[in-house]
């Protein structure tokens, strides 16, 4: 039988012994000796049948509350020793994290896109949706239908490039994205509020501000009672939601064939400065009926300017040919 | 056009702040490109009178002129001019002065002598392009006096207008002043010449005959004895040279000015030099040459307008450029001057064909007023008399061609209102017309008879009257409002498709590039492609003279640039149209989608890193994102790419594009270093497919079983024909089919491999028993087995 007092010295020891485990391993075998089957404990209380019930309680009190503190004491060293092996374990898989390169492939879209893209949300946010045309146009589509006949000064102007298809003179690679207009006429019964960005084509020497082929978008509207003040709020609609608060908009006359009346609109930086956008007005009664309108029942308005200013603007590139060079370390940049 | 605020005011009071001016005239749609004081530096030049000449003792470049500013004490001032002799009066720009340069006049020392000032050129005045010497006053000015009250000539505001193609009545001072002067709602009037005329009459000197009157609408003739030609007044001087004209003498200035005052041009003959002073305008005739005012030899066309004489030989370029041969001469002593009106296309064509674009052939193809030719020719006499001593024969000869007649049009107050959203009345409406020349009458009160000026070729019809009601009243006083699209904004399932083709190349590491859709010739071919292609019929150079049928040439010349740079690995695509012969009223023309990926070695270097397995890749990674269920590829030889490492994409049984590596020896034409993958797909099935919208399909909840089987199959046998065998022989149960390895050994037997795949099996009902996993092993095995003549491994 145990004494107290050898009780309490194998307590003490094998607490000891269960804070001097090094590992795992050790704490088992710490464990298995003090607490396991053919310890001096489990021996013990084989002995306590041999007690009075007096003493048998008493002693077997006694032993239980040794046995619990001991197992205890095994528990929390073994979290102990667990968790310090987790930080030993974490620590040997140290990473330097600034070794992984910083070259990741990402695409960019073209800024002529970006815009673009931009562009098509705004309208599409204020009603519009979106109608697209052939690059290669007919003369008719392109001019005829928009009040620029045969022999109008103004086809001069557009420095059209002609394509080798149909009889001579016929076929074109569209100056602007306006045939646009009488297409969408032509397909859909008014009322009409579509845009129409596009790729467009000019007989134009490639400099800082001109490439043959650009970009435009167009506007179309075609109601009942469509005045110049739905076009001026339509501008002034874009023109927030485009450049933001603090700009704003004008129209002043200017002169289009397929428009009258036709404006030119700018727009006003915070700072005050005018910047000439593109040019806009009613459409001319004659355009209606090209694209098979009646211009005593509907009218309209139709606005137009080019994609690539805005996006040489947005970026601050300053040379148009930047932009179809198709470096890709430019592309990378936006 | 610029417009000097002095002129203006010959014909209208305008006041006010040059900068309101100026904004008005924007506002009515003449814009002020710039508002520039002129005169107004000449603070501090005075009239100096030379009291001698002496040499610089160290400069022979320099001269020392003494000087009499006013105070009658010689001042001493250096210069570098020698034109002026004792006696002359000059200019001087005294002390503290600020040059119209900017340059500040102060007391310098020039290699030891003392210069007290500057003699000034009429350049550095900015009152003449002469800078070859010091501008020699007119004699007898005060001594002393302000260069600027001695000249006369006071600080003017010079407007510098852009004038829009339908406003040539704005390319003269009366044009703008006119338009100014209603805005402002002022007085305009245009002083009726004063012409003294003399004793011959010019019906008896002078006579036109027009042969073709499209060509000439009108054509007028006036007679001028007894000219002096010498140099033009200073007034004369600074109102052109501000213009922007050059003076020559008084008879080219006058001309000048008469076209800019009121837009008018005209031409002068040596009567001398014209038979009997008999013109006959008429087209010109094949074979016909002459010699132009700049002693050219033009060859004349039937387009042509010419003038010639009573020998019916060309002595001028109608409304481009007169002759040589009837030119003005220092011996002219009668001039015979022509105001005529021409068809607008004919100067246009002569104009362009010859290259000869002048200010009088710009108003002409503009149009010029037609009633605006008697004006012309009593400004012109009134300005002779006046500055040359001329005599002006009586009367005029004015004849008609296919003058253009002005009848009244409708215009009804209810449209003007609908599209200008104002609530003006019809009397109101007049008020905005009539000071411009738009006779407007009201009719009723919803009707005005409106005349259109002669002046506004640009006008016939009622909205062209709209516009000008427009511009007078403000575009900025109809208001805004936004008008509710009844139909809602979207973006069409193109529009769609292509953000999300686009979205998925960008995911892959793709950026987007433009290349130029024109190609050179000979481009196609060295890409390995079909010549067949669309030529343009005016490239701007030969370089760019064919429309592309492929995306590929214009994506491999991007990587070659992109190389010349030392860039490794290059991934771009490009979303545009390509264009093909067709024998519909437009060419064929489609948009494709289209990526290279450049950078991979040509050996092959690394598993799974052939440039053909990244195109395929790419292919699929498409295919998934966008869910193109069913995309497969089939390998077939593709023009311009490896022939065998290239492939067709089919999609819902047909060919929607390309994939694979480029040629190499395309690759090596294009300059391109390394191999190239290369993929390029027709968006428009695309979208079709897009707008199929998958349907759910129930998860089983039931377990699912994986076997491996391996093959041994010919390489002549695609892997996805093994496959497509594998699925329908799976059947019901077979869940997914995955490649996932591929060898080949020489064990394996000469031109075979082994193709390993997993297929999980699963039913939607039940757990799938043994028995069942194994007879649906088995029927696949049997099924790759007896179709591609494989092996199990």
């Amino acid at each position: 039988m145990i004494d107290d007092l050898t009780l309490l010295t194998f307590e003490s020891e094998t607490a000891a012994a269960i804070t001097g485990a090094a590992s795992a391993s050790a704490l088992r075998d710490v464990e298995h000796a003090a607490l396991g089957r053919d310890s001096r404990l489990v021996a013990a209380r084989k002995q306590l049948g041999s007690l009075d019930p007096e003493q048998r309680r008493t002693v077997g009190k006694v032993l239980n509350d040794v046995r619990e503190r001991l197992t205890a004491a095994v528990a929390a060293r073994h979290d102990e020793l667990a968790r310090s092996e987790r930080t030993a374990q974490l620590a040997a898989e140290r990473l330097d994290l600034t070794e992984v390169p910083d070259s990741v492939v990402v695409g960019h879209a073209h800024v002529v896109t970006q815009t673009w893209e931009l562009l098509e949300d705004i309208f599409v946010g204020l009603g519009f949706q979106v109608a697209e045309g052939p690059e290669v146009e007919t003369d008719w589509h392109n001019f005829d239908a928009l009040n620029i006949p045969a022999d109008h000064p103004a086809r001069d102007g557009f420095d059209t490039i002609y394509v080798n298809h149909g009889s001579p003179g016929s076929t074109l690679l569209r100056t602007h994205t306006s045939p646009v207009q009488i297409r969408a006429m032509l397909a859909q019964k008014p009322p009409i509020y579509v845009i129409a960005p596009g790729r467009v084509y000019r007989r134009d020497t490639a400099d800082a501000t001109h490439m043959p082929v650009f970009h435009q978008i167009e506007g179309l509207v075609i109601d009942r009672g469509i005045s110049l003040a739905d076009l001026a709020g339509t501008i002034e609609a874009f023109t927030e939601a485009y450049f933001g608060t603090g700009f704003s908009s004008r129209l002043r006359p200017n002169y289009f064939p397929f428009t009258e009346p036709s404006a030119e609109f700018d727009i006003q930086r915070p700072d005050g400065s005018w910047l000439e956008l593109g040019g806009c007005g009613m459409v001319h009664p004659n355009v209606l009926r090209a694209g098979g309108v009646d211009p005593e029942e509907w009218s309209g308005f139709a606005f137009g300017f080019g994609i690539d200013r805005l996006a040489l603007m947005k970026f601050g590139v300053d040379d148009l040919r930047e932009l179809y060079a198709n470096d890709v370390r430019l592309l990378t940049q936006f | 056009m610029k417009v000097l605020l002095s002129w203006m005011r010959r014909f209208a009071p305008i006041e006010g702040d040059p900068a309101e001016l100026a904004a008005a005239m924007t506002d009515l749609g003449m814009v002020v490109e710039s508002v520039d004081t002129v005169g107004a530096t000449w603070n501090g030049i005075v009239v100096a009178e030379v009291l001698g000449l002496a040499p610089h003792p160290e400069a022979d470049r320099i001269q020392l002129v003494q000087v009499d500013a006013g105070d009658g004490q010689p001042l001493q001032i250096c210069c570098g001019a020698f034109n002026m002799a004792v006696g002359d009066l000059v200019p001087l720009a005294t002390l503290g002065t600020v040059m119209p340069s900017g340059l500040e006049i102060a007391r310098r020392k020039l290699r030891g002598e003392w210069s007290n000032g500057m003699l000034c050129s009429a350049t550095e005045l900015e009152a003449g392009s002469d800078a070859s010497g010091i501008m020699i006053l007119e004699p007898g000015l005060p001594v002393g006096q302000p260069l600027a009250d001695a000249l006369g000539a006071d600080t003017d505001v010079l407007f510098d207008l852009d004038i829009e193609g339908n406003r040539p009545d704005a390319l003269s001072i009366i044009g703008v002043t006119r338009d100014l002067a209603a805005r402002l709602k002022v007085p305009f009037t245009i002083p009726a010449p004063a012409v003294p005329e003399g004793a011959t009459r010019t019906a008896d000197r002078a006579s036109v005959r027009i042969d073709d009157g499209e060509l000439c609408l009108r054509f007028g003739l006036r007679v001028l004895d007894g000219l002096t030609v010498g140099l033009s007044p200073t007034w004369l001087v600074q109102r052109l040279e501000r213009s922007g004209m050059r003076s020559i003498n008084t008879i080219v200035d006058i001309s000048n000015y008469v076209m800019l005052e009121l837009g008018q041009p005209n031409h002068t003959y040596d009567l001398g030099l014209v038979p009997d002073g008999a013109l006959i305008v008429r087209r010109g005739r094949d074979g016909e040459t002459m010699t132009t005012l700049d002693d050219a030899k033009r060859t004349i066309t039937p387009a042509d307008g010419v003038i010639a004489n009573a020998a019916d030989e060309p002595i001028g370029l109608a409304g481009v450029m007169g002759g040589a041969s009837t030119e003005i001469s220092d011996g002219t002593t009668s001039v015979l001057l022509e105001a005529a009106i021409w068809d607008r296309m004919s100067i246009a064509k002569t104009s362009r064909r010859l290259g000869l674009r002048s200010e009088a052939s710009m108003r002409y193809e503009r149009g010029v007023d037609p009633d605006g030719v008697e004006r012309a020719l009593d400004r012109f006499a009134e300005l002779a008399v006046e500055l040359c001593g001329a005599t002006v024969a009586s009367g005029r000869v004015v004849a008609d061609g296919n003058r253009p007649t002005r009848s009244p049009i409708t215009v009804r107050v209810s449209r003007v209102n609908l599209l200008l959203n104002t609530a003006l009345t019809a009397g109101e409406i007049a008020g905005y017309l009539n000071p411009i020349g738009f006779e407007a009458t009201p009719t009723s009160d919803n009707e005005l008879e409106v005349t259109i000026p002669s002046w506004r070729p640009d006008s016939s019809a009622e909205i062209d009257v709209v516009e000008e009601v427009g511009r007078h009243h403000g575009y900025s006083r109809s208001g805004r409002r936004v008008p509710t699209s009844a139909q809602g904004g979207r973006l069409t399932p193109v529009q769609q498709a292509r953000r999300r083709i686009r979205r998925s190349l960008l995911g892959a590491g793709f950026s987007e590039a433009m290349p130029n859709p024109f190609l050179a010739p000979g481009d196609l071919e060295r890409a390995g492609l079909d010549q067949a292609a669309i030529s343009l019929v005016n490239p701007l150079v030969v370089e760019e003279s064919v429309l592309r049928t492929s995306l590929l040439p214009g994506l491999l010349k991007a990587v070659a640039h992109n190389q010349s740079h030392r860039a490794r690995t290059i991934r771009l695509y490009e979303l545009g149209r390509v264009f093909g012969p067709s024998d519909d009223e437009l060419p064929d023309e489609r948009e494709l989608m289209a990526a290279v990926e450049a950078g991979f070695s040509p050996d092959d270097a690394g598993p799974g890193r052939t440039a053909a397995e990244a195109a395929v890749r790419l292919v699929h990674r498409i295919a998934g994102e966008l869910g193109l269920a069913g995309l497969t590829i089939v390998n077939r030889a593709r023009p311009g790419l490896h022939p065998t490492r290239s492939g067709e994409v089919m999609f819902r049984g047909r060919p929607i594009g390309e994939v694979g590596e480029v040629d190499p020896e395309v690759l090596e034409r294009y300059d391109v270093a390394g191999r190239v993958a290369w993929v390029q797909l027709a968006v428009e099935p695309i979208v079709a497919a897009l707008e199929t919208i998958p349907r759910y399909k129930p998860l089983s909840r039931f377990p699912s079983s994986d076997i491996d089987l391996a093959f041994t199959v010919a390489d002549a046998v695609a892997a996805t024909d093994v496959a497509r065998t594998l699925r329908k022989a799976g059947a019901g149960l077979l869940r997914s089919l995955d490649l996932f390895d591929v060898f080949r050994s020489p064990q394996l037997g000469e031109g075979r491999r082994s193709l390993a795949y997993s297929l999980r099996f699963q039913a939607d009902d039940h757990t799938l028993t043994d028995a069942e996993i194994a007879q649906a092993r088995q029927s696949c095995i049997d099924a790759v087995v007896k179709a591609h003549q494989a092996e199990l491994r």
